[in-house]
């Protein structure tokens, strides 16, 4: 390595990672329902797509964890978002191709997505 | 890149390594594999996450879980559990770190951390030592650049010397002004060498430094070569650190790899290079004349000063010489500038001190304070009191050149100047704390053991005298000492400090006349009654059984390891103390609590 370019270069990419080791309080919360139920329907590509996805758009501010069982197993797999100072939003039979709109509506522009969301139209 | 969605931290300081964090990586690593989470759950060996005492920990991100006392056999749970199905694993949970209603508390509303600010361990317990793109990726190696591309040499003494930081060896000398001393030496060679000659016993705070964060010893002692001109350093550390060393060593090629060590760095024309060189251990080799001593390859002596070593230092060349705590706040002073740093601590010692918590103290550990913090809230706060509800009776600071804080004077702020008013000093940041079971004047003796074992036998008052000092102390103690003899320890304890060559000879009478200014009356009691007051010596303690409460069940009599107690059963026994020798085996066994001393 040369220059300070290369070295910032460095630690943009590794930022996102050594970030993820603090407390992180006051950060959008997503919580991806990881009990059996909600692996077997599919929450674990669900949970991936929302890591990558967050990272990929150097999402700081949002955390992506998970949780046991919501309870609702048959609308699994259940993710719930948390914007402090704002409801929480449930996503139900979540895929990972609904992932990217819920990260770009949602956690950036703070406008949920109603249709995936629990209660529209009984899913 | 691969993106993790979770970090599992394993602390890999000394402390838990000791405990088996290495097996407990590994299990994760297995386990993990197993269950096919390798390319979504990062398992990273960490530095030292300072709660020592319920090691091994383990620390899961993004929860926050803060898992204590884990075992091999817990891992596949905490993987079957927590990382696989998203139920964190209570019942190993550190229990300080659970809200009422289970919730995960922030680390940093924990008792043991909320009082604490942690600068020179920012990145201990956070990255992974072995790996220069985790340092990287909190800023590391950024002061460094901003040093070479925006700032003169002097520039950066100024910021130093602005920023109020000390000497975080034990002396609390103004670093920026030992900077200068250097930089305004002539000579065409120059050297920097980091002091982690870490001796004391009980202090284990630049040990963690290097074992967590070793990079930032190095990007500092690089800045620390651009502003006095040098374009060598070395670091001098005892071999008894392995695990330290090792991490160093490796830190040390991969910034040469990545070009941040060696020739023309960041393309400014700026060289440096680094190496290690062990020593053996030897705690007079912390001072700074002798340290540069066996650097050379000589006998680890002291030798008068001045010249000073920023004139005459390393191979007689202007050389500066700081320690590693020091170290690790400069790149945090060049980054964050030097009136950050001002702002914290107290009017004449700026900033944090990383202190080794050891001794009769819950919470065992590595803790940095902000300077001024009192000793009962680290005492008490952070530390979580003393077991077994015990009361607090001294806490000494300072190791063998140090001094002990009563019980009275707890409420004193943490800082160079206070603790050398009331006769102990900072030192390299060991703070023993001890309750009523200790005997102050066992501990004199048991730092001038070590002191006389480590005297380097150069100069005649260090070498007899300290030996002197323990004969009258061991005499003491042995319940033969006379009034006179306090009166032969201070005098002798005030010769000694004036007549030493060096650090060593001059402070090593420090644990003695500290605990002679505040418990002097259990020198008395040694002296005058022959009772060691808190039942530590032997030789004055008296194994006595009380006939009312002595069922006669004859127990005590079996475990005598010589036949020293006698009785008839069911009748109250009886202890002959011209045979007994004071092993206390009868008082552990017996059921009715019927032995005292």
């Amino acid at each position: 390595m040369k220059s300070l370019e290369e070295l910032k270069a460095i630690r943009d990419r590794v930022r996102n990672q050594v970030d993820k080791r603090q407390d992180n309080e006051g950060d959008i919360r997503v919580v991806v329902g990881m009990a059996t139920c909600g692996i077997a329907a599919g929450a674990r590509p669900v949970l991936n797509e929302f890591v990558q996805e967050v990272a990929k758009r150097n999402l700081s501010n949002v955390v992506v964890t998970q949780t046991g069982c919501i309870g609702m197993c048959r609308l699994e797999p259940i993710v719930e978002v948390f914007v402090p100072g704002e409801e929480k939003v449930t996503y139900v039979k979540m895929t990972p191709e609904k992932v990217g709109r819920v990260v770009a509506e949602h956690l950036i522009n703070n406008r949920p997505v109603m249709e995936y969301a629990i209660g529209a139209e009984q899913n | 890149m691969n993106i993790y969605r979770s970090h599992v931290l394993v602390c890999g300081g000394t402390g838990c390594t000791s405990s088996g964090s290495v097996k407990i990586k590994e299990e994760f690593e297995n386990q993990i594999a197993n269950k096919g989470l390798d390319k979504e759950i990062a398992v990273v060996q960490t530095g030292c996450f300072g709660l020592c005492a319920l090691g091994p920990i383990v620390i899961v991100y993004p929860e926050g879980a803060f898992y204590s006392m884990v075992k091999v056999e817990d891992v596949e749970e905490i993987v079957e559990e927590h990382l696989l199905k998203g139920r964190i694993v209570q019942r190993l949970l550190y229990d300080e770190t659970v809200h009422e209603n289970e919730e995960i508390k922030s680390l940093n509303e924990v008792d043991f951390y909320k009082k604490q600010k942690r600068i020179a361990l920012r990145n201990c317990g956070v990255i992974n030592p072995e790996n220069i793109e985790e340092y990287i990726g909190m800023d590391g190696y950024q002061a460094l650049g901003k040093v070479l591309t925006e700032m003169k040499p002097q520039e950066v003494i100024d910021v130093i010397k602005d920023s109020g930081l000390r000497g975080r060896g034990g002396g609390g000398f103004p670093t920026g002004v030992k900077w200068q001393f250097a930089a305004n030496s002539p000579g065409d060679k120059k050297y920097v060498c980091c002091n982690a000659d870490e001796g004391d016993p009980g202090a284990f705070m630049d040990r963690s430094i290097l074992e967590g964060d070793p990079h930032t010893v190095i990007e500092a002692m690089a800045i620390a070569g651009y502003a006095i001109g040098a374009d060598q350093g070395y670091i001098y550390i005892r071999a008894e650190y392995p695990i330290a060393v090792k991490r160093l060593q490796i830190a040390i090629d991969q910034a040469r790899e990545y070009g941040l060590l060696g020739k023309n760095i960041f393309e400014s024309g700026f060289n440096f290079d680094l190496e290690i060189r062990l020593g053996a251990g030897a705690f007079v080799c912390g001072e700074e004349t002798a340290l540069m001593t066996s650097i050379e390859g000589h006998r680890g002596e002291p030798h008068s000063r001045p010249p000073f070593p920023a004139v005459k230092g390393l191979w007689e060349k202007p050389t500066i010489l700081n320690n590693v705590e020091t170290y690790a706040n400069i790149c945090q002073i060049i980054l964050n500038g030097p009136e950050w740093f001002a702002s914290m601590g107290t009017e004449k010692s700026k900033g944090t001190k990383v202190f080794a918590l050891g001794g009769k103290i819950n919470n065992t550990g590595l803790v940095e304070i902000p300077m001024g913090t009192t000793l009962r809230e680290i005492v008490e706060d952070i530390g979580g009191g003393i077991p077994n509800g015990k009361k607090f009776k001294a806490a000494q600071t300072g190791g063998p050149s140090g001094g002990c804080i009563p019980a009275e004077l707890i409420d004193t702020p943490i800082d160079y100047d206070s603790l050398i008013s009331i006769g102990s000093m900072m030192g390299s940041g060991g703070l023993i704390v001890m309750d009523e079971d200790n005997c102050m004047v066992d501990i004199a003796k048991f730092f001038l053991e070590f002191t006389v074992d480590e005297s380097c036998g150069k100069c005649t008052p260090c070498r007899i005298g300290t030996k002197r000092l323990l004969e009258i102390l061991t005499k003491i103690t042995d319940g033969k000492g006379t009034m006179e003899d306090l009166d032969r320890l201070e005098e002798l304890a005030q010769a000694i400090k004036a007549g030493s060559l060096c650090g060593l000879g001059q402070t090593a009478p420090n644990p003695v006349l500290s605990t002679l200014k505040y418990f002097r009356k259990e020198y008395e009691a040694h002296i005058i009654d022959k009772v060691c007051p808190a039942g530590v010596c032997k030789a004055l303690s008296k194994y006595t059984i009380d006939p009312d409460k002595c069922r006669g069940c004859g127990l005590c009599a079996r475990q005598c390891p010589v036949e020293a107690i006698s009785g008839e059963i069911k009748k109250p026994f009886k202890i002959d103390s011209e045979k007994c020798i004071k092993c206390g085996a009868c008082m552990d066994k017996c059921p009715f609590k019927a032995i005292s001393k």
